[in-house]
């Protein structure tokens, strides 16, 4: 839906910037070949559908167009019309209807344009796509991938800016994922298609352009990762960082700065946010005795708030040598202007500080 | 059905012939009418489809030929030369707005730009059979509308640069205007949500001799929300009149891929709705449909459905590039043969309005504005920074308050890191 066009942006994509950036990922794959998020989606879609007749993709501009975002480029002219397939600009419709095609046995990836207009079919993921499995007693299953762009692009003011991590990790029936490198997005993608429940699928617009190293292992058409997995990009021992999603990247350009100041801190890629790997979580902080949630969506009741909220219930609470804090987006929708859109998002300077402060170092 | 002489005014009673002439064939029964509540109908012993060939398509009124002559004189309307004069200049206007804002968001001065080519007809026409008290909802390509209300150039380009003079305060995307001293409810990006919004204010308005006129797409009418708006405005019996821009695309994607059936105009009477087809690349035929259906609105207090069938000649927007999808040859055949600035220059012409001298002047005066305008608009500042925390709540709540005076601190300890000169105090 949208100004829809207004979201296809191509244009607006701080693409150079982003680029330019390093990645501080640890992975010994560090030298392998390089791999954007788009290319990683585009062939985890590509081998599952090589695999499994089943599986298809629906949304809007997906096939001829390759894609608002290009993320299906070339599928069409490989499949067809009958896997993948363009629809009329109504969300409800194609996710109730990709939703029954799943009811019926089939494997549908439903693309929308970016998850703010998943809002016009939150029904049918929540009520029915997340719900039928257990109001149907375990006799029909929903195994879908509702995937699109999701969070801040850039320049796209409050209507097209914000983080569905916590609205659908919120909900049982579904499982949410909230990828940052490539090799996320490709081992998680598969991972979601050949899953039997409904998958959420949060990816980033301003990822969508960025190389990152992809192992021999990863490159393979049966690479999958564990969903409700975490991973930690970069081990340290004086504070854990928890992040997804564009996040993490701020986090692990703060953990650079800290590094430069003796602090090693250990940042942690959630990966998946239901189910919430929570024991990933547990073993950092009884090493670091320090927590910070960092993410791109609002506080109130985030995915920072349900991290805190779990270590207040456990005994890992009394590991901890400061209260935990949470770095989130600023608690208004998203400003249009540039500058002022930078400020209301998590930077790796705000994370430094806030690091800073619960050290107690100058 | 014999179509080919058509006037405006019978246009509603062909399409209610139509649907009786389908009554007839079904009327065959000598038995008491059917008493069910769901349909005031007859009785029939023959099975069959009802499908799109059991009507003829709703045909399109126009007043003009291609080349602007005038085809049935009862039809022309009655205008003031100096209606007539505003009507071409606004349509001529906005092409030159069009151009000089595209090419700034191509140099990356703004960020996003929509153009309005191929469609001015629809624009112009229609605001200009409305009254000023009207309320306009649009979908996001109606800037002909806002122009012809009275939106200034420097209104137009200080939003596209959210600045300080922005009446939005730099809150929302190029091309998302609004005023409220113009009527024109801002617009918002989710498509078809201004559909049932505008129902909601019509039913407020019942029997204020005011109506409600709502722009949506060909793309937009496949959102429920767009059935929901129907329904609801013949149930309620809203005056609101619903504007379809039907340009041929939806982005990328064809009407065949967006519905089947006789378009968009076809579903209004199956929900009650009045309906008038017309040629959206006829200013004059779409200013006639406007008033038509806002007389009736007004004075029925019901809703209208106007499907306007036009050819969206630009891109979709600055985020798009059409030649993806289709052919540079039918974008040219429509802007070389039927292109609606074109067409009522014509007719004009032939009137004596209008002439090669007179054109030139008027686009070397508009270039002048708009750049005049575009100019003082790039130099404003941008609204005060810390308007990004107002208007979240009528009363700003403490954790607000908050977080706006913890950003104060900061920028005063960090004001050398921050462009804040570009920000006015």
């Amino acid at each position: 839906m949208a100004s829809r066009g207004t979201i296809t942006m191509k244009n607006m994509t701080t693409l150079g910037k982003v680029l330019s950036r390093r990645n501080f990922s640890t992975s010994k794959a560090l030298g392998a070949k390089q791999l954007t998020v788009r290319d990683a989606l585009n062939s985890a879609i590509d081998e599952e559908m090589e695999r499994d007749e089943r599986v298809f993709v629906m949304g809007e501009e997906v096939a001829q167009y390759d894609g608002a975002y290009k993320v299906t480029r070339g599928l069409w002219k490989k499949y067809g019309d009958k896997r993948v397939i363009d629809t009329p600009i109504t969300e409800m419709g194609f996710t109730g209807i990709a939703t029954g095609a799943a009811m019926a046995g089939l494997r549908p990836i439903c693309e929308f344009m970016t998850f703010n207009f998943a809002m016009q079919a939150i029904d049918q993921i929540i009520n029915s796509a997340a719900k039928t499995f257990y109001m149907s007693a375990g006799r029909v299953n929903v195994p879908i991938v509702f995937r699109g762009p999701n969070g801040a692009a850039a320049g796209v003011a409050a209507q097209h800016s914000q983080c569905y991590g916590a609205w659908y990790a919120h909900c049982p029936g579904l499982k949410v994922i909230s990828p940052y490198t490539s090799e996320d997005h490709k081992g998680l993608l598969k991972a979601a298609i050949r899953d039997p429940d409904p998958v959420v699928f949060l990816e980033n617009e301003l990822l969508y352009g960025v190389a990152y190293p992809m192992s021999d292992e990863a490159l393979g058409t049966d690479y999958l990762l564990p969903i409700g997995k975490a991973k930690v990009e970069r081990p340290g021992k004086h504070v854990t960082i928890v992040a997804h999603s564009k996040a993490v990247e701020t986090s692990l350009e703060a953990a650079k700065t800290l590094a430069g100041k003796g602090i090693e801190a250990e940042v942690i890629n959630l990966r998946s946010l239901r189910p919430l790997d929570f024991e990933t979580i547990i073993k950092s902080v009884v090493k670091t005795n320090h927590l910070i949630s960092v993410e791109q969506g609002w506080p109130s009741c985030g995915i920072g708030a349900e991290i805190l909220a779990r270590l207040m219930e456990s005994e890992v609470f009394y590991h901890l040598d400061q209260p935990a804090v949470r770095i989130t987006g600023a608690d208004i929708p998203m400003p249009y202007t540039k500058s002022l859109e930078a400020a209301a998002l998590p930077r790796p300077e705000d994370v430094v500080e806030a690091v800073k402060k619960i050290l107690k170092v100058k | 059905m014999a179509l080919s002489k058509y006037s405006i005014n019978g246009a509603f009673r062909v399409i209610s012939q139509c649907l009786s002439n389908q009554r007839l064939i079904l009327h065959k029964s000598k038995h008491t009418q059917p008493k069910f509540p769901g349909a005031t109908t007859s009785w029939t012993q023959k099975l069959q489809f009802t499908e799109q060939n059991s009507y003829a398509p709703i045909p399109v009124y126009r007043v003009m030929d291609s080349k602007g002559n005038i085809l049935d004189p009862a039809e022309e309307p009655q205008l003031s030369n100096e209606l007539l004069l505003k009507m071409y200049h606004d349509m001529s206007l906005l092409n030159v707005m069009d151009k000089i804002l595209y090419e700034s968001q191509r140099q990356g001065r703004i960020s996003f730009y929509m153009t309005n080519y191929g469609e001015e007809a629809t624009h112009i026409g229609s605001a200009a059979a409305l009254n000023i008290e009207d309320w306009v909802y649009g979908q996001y390509r109606e800037a002909g509308v806002l122009l012809y209300r009275g939106f200034s150039l420097q209104e137009f380009v200080d939003q596209c640069y959210g600045n300080i003079d922005d009446v939005g305060q730099g809150k929302q995307m190029p091309v998302h205007y609004g005023s409220r001293k113009l009527n024109f409810v801002t617009i918002s990006s989710p498509l078809a949500t201004q559909m049932p919004q505008a129902v909601g204010s019509a039913y407020a308005m019942k029997g204020t001799n005011r109506v409600v006129i709502c722009y949506f797409g060909d793309g937009s009418a496949s959102e429920g929300d767009a059935h929901a708006a129907f329904n609801f405005s013949a149930t309620l019996e809203c005056p609101v009149i619903f504007f379809c821009r039907n340009n041929g695309y939806a982005i990328s994607t064809p009407v065949e891929e967006q519905y089947r059936g006789d378009g968009i105009a076809s579903k209004g009477p199956s929900y009650g709705i009045h309906t008038l087809r017309v040629d959206g690349n006829d200013v004059l035929a779409v200013y006639k449909a406007t008033q038509l259906a806002r007389e009736y609105a007004t004075k029925e207090n019901k809703p209208v459905l106007i499907e306007a069938l036009t050819y969206r000649v630009g891109d979709h927007s600055t985020s798009d590039d059409s030649s993806a999808y289709r052919s540079q040859d039918e974008v040219l055949d429509w802007a070389n043969n039927d292109y609606p600035t074109k067409k009522f220059r014509l007719y004009l012409e032939s009137k004596g309005l209008w002439d090669e001298d007179k054109e030139k002047q008027f686009l070397q005066k508009s270039r002048k504005d708009v750049l005049l305008a575009f100019n003082a608009g790039e130099k404003k500042l941008k609204p005060k920074w810390s308007e990004m925390y107002n208007d979240v709540y009528k009363f700003i709540p403490i954790h607000i308050q908050k977080q706006k005076a913890d950003m104060k601190k900061h920028l005063e300890n960090y004001k050398e890191k921050y462009p804040l000169k570009s920000f006015s105090n």
